[in-house]
């Protein structure tokens, strides 16, 4: 079954085209200087449209999480992580822990993780691995 | 709203609760009006306000054939019937209409005249994402995303959450229509099926069907009804955000806060005036987030609070009396369900009554901490 996945919209297709270049896109408010997420052509502080789109550095911690032991049928039949990354620059954004176990014991809350990019067909989703250092 | 103005004069569930596959969606509605215009003495021509969610008011009020002058649709989730009743009170203050029905039916467990489940397909809107795409099916996965940062802010255990679940099946236990009755412990919740890490089965709402609806109409046309009146001290609602993972605080919801802090700034009340409180478990947590977010507890005291039986029977906080979503029934939008139990408790007239209640609190959420409306409740006459 294939992936569940997004549908970019106008406001948010530079996010997706960020990620398809391995790059995850953030927007912050030139007025404020506010980081902020999900994508939207204006700042969700002060209101203002003039907002830029800048590289984030990708550098996260595991903020919260859940281990689902009833996988949909698109993502998988073991149970897998769905969670809550804190990103360095400020904004929280969901995302799956990938490239460790997916345990208690493995996932542990305000560990560093880093962005990892992988492709569905036109679009490349983030995933989160531990830091390698 | 002006306190007392308005209260609610009839009251009931569907004739059965549970599991009901010899009726669609539309007649769960229905059966519930039909059974509260009864205990009000109204008929439909008598209602000329209607409001309800899942279902259009529109649909509502053809096939029971009222005309209203007042039409509510707001659907936010399970606590929408909490802002109907808002509404409601707002609009009967206002002259907009003079007896408003409000409505709840679903077929969470038989899917009978249900539309499809809504959840879980990716699209274009935020949720759909930059959620869905990681794999929630559906609450059981998504509300209780924030639960692991909250209990280490909190320095809660799973035991707490479980410790929840436990104290809501004995009252269940008290409840003749309640879904489950016998009695479990800590180790039966933490050993049940593991369903979203932390969450095991117990910890997770049923899945049931049913309904229920409320009548309300003026404090002063209230005196003529033959049951006692339930009377409107203040209300509250607030909304967040459709997506869990962009809660400002993973450890408290802001559309909590505001809703209650309104509902009590207008009841005039305080937290110790409380004798009775209903607040919407769809998951375990919920409890320990409500008593924090009302300001019954500190943030952080809301577990030993419920492990020292301050919310169980005897406790000086009798909490979700009927053995709440986790116990007593849970059909999808289980809001409406919390109020019929303050309704009954301020009548007087609940299977575990609490001996002299003269205040209720009725709390909901609304989707995954996305929205939320509260409503006081007293059984004492302007």
């Amino acid at each position: 079954m294939d992936r569940v996945l997004p549908q970019p919209t106008p406001e948010t297709q530079h996010f997706w085209d960020g990620c398809k270049e391995g790059e995850l896109r953030l927007q912050r408010c030139v007025e404020c200087s506010k980081s902020y997420f999900p994508p939207r052509p204006f700042c969700p502080v002060c209101g203002s449209r003039k907002v830029e789109s800048y590289k984030a550095s990708g550098k996260a911690v595991l903020w919260s999480y859940v281990i689902n032991h009833r996988p949909r049928p698109d993502i998988g039949k073991d149970p897998h992580s769905i969670a809550v990354v804190q990103l360095e620059e400020g904004p929280r954004m969901m995302t799956n822990i990938v490239g460790c176990p997916q345990t208690p014991e493995a996932l542990v809350l305000d560990m560093p993780v880093e962005v990892t990019f992988e492709t569905f067909g036109e679009i490349a989703l983030p995933f989160f691995q531990p830091s390698k250092g | 709203m002006k306190q007392k103005s308005v209260a609610v004069v009839g009251a009931a569930e569907t004739t059965e609760m549970g599991r009901i596959p010899d009726m669609s969606v539309i007649q769960l509605h229905a059966d519930a009006a039909l059974n509260a215009m009864a205990d009000c003495g109204l008929k439909p021509s008598d209602i000329d306000g209607v409001a309800t969610a899942g279902l259009s008011p529109t649909e509502l009020a053809f096939y029971l054939g009222i005309t209203p002058t007042y039409a509510d649709g707001t659907s936010v989730g399970g606590c929408s019937f909490m802002l109907h009743v808002r509404h409601a009170a707002a609009a009967i203050n206002e002259g907009l209409c003079k007896t408003v029905l409000i409505t709840h039916g679903e077929s969470g467990r038989s899917r009978v005249g249900a539309g499809g489940f809504r959840g879980g397909g990716g699209g274009s809107s935020l949720p759909g994402q930059f959620e869905a795409p990681y794999g929630p099916v559906g609450p059981p996965s998504m509300f209780t995303i924030p639960v692991l940062r909250y209990l280490k802010e909190r320095s809660y255990t799973i035991e707490d959450l479980a410790m929840v679940s436990v104290i809501q099946r004995e009252w269940a236990a008290l409840n003749p229509r309640a879904s489950f009755h016998d009695p479990i412990t800590v180790a039966d919740v933490m050993n049940s099926r593991m369903i979203a890490y932390p969450f095991t089965m117990l910890m997770c709402c049923l899945v049931t069907d049913g309904g229920g609806a409320l009548i309300l109409t003026s404090a002063e046309r209230a005196k003529d009804f033959p049951q006692k009146p339930v009377y409107i001290l203040g209300t509250g609602e607030s909304v967040e955000t459709p997506m869990v993972s962009q809660m400002e605080d993973f450890s408290s919801s802001k559309a909590f806060r505001v809703s209650g802090k309104k509902a009590f700034d207008e009841a005039g009340i305080k937290h110790s005036d409380v004798d009775h409180l209903m607040i919407y478990d769809a998951f375990a947590h919920l409890p320990l987030y409500g008593l924090e977010d009302l300001g019954f507890c500190k943030p952080g005291e809301a577990a030993a609070f419920v492990n020292e039986r301050n919310t169980a029977i005897g406790g000086k906080l009798p909490l979700n009396t009927n053995g709440g979503g986790l116990s007593y029934m849970h059909s999808g939008m289980y809001g409406m369900y919390a109020m019929q139990e303050s309704v009954r408790q301020m009548r007087g007239i609940a299977p575990a009554q609490v001996p002299g209640a003269k205040i209720s609190i009725s709390h909901g959420v609304g989707g995954m901490f996305a929205a939320s409306g509260t409503i006081v409740f007293s059984n004492e006459a302007p």
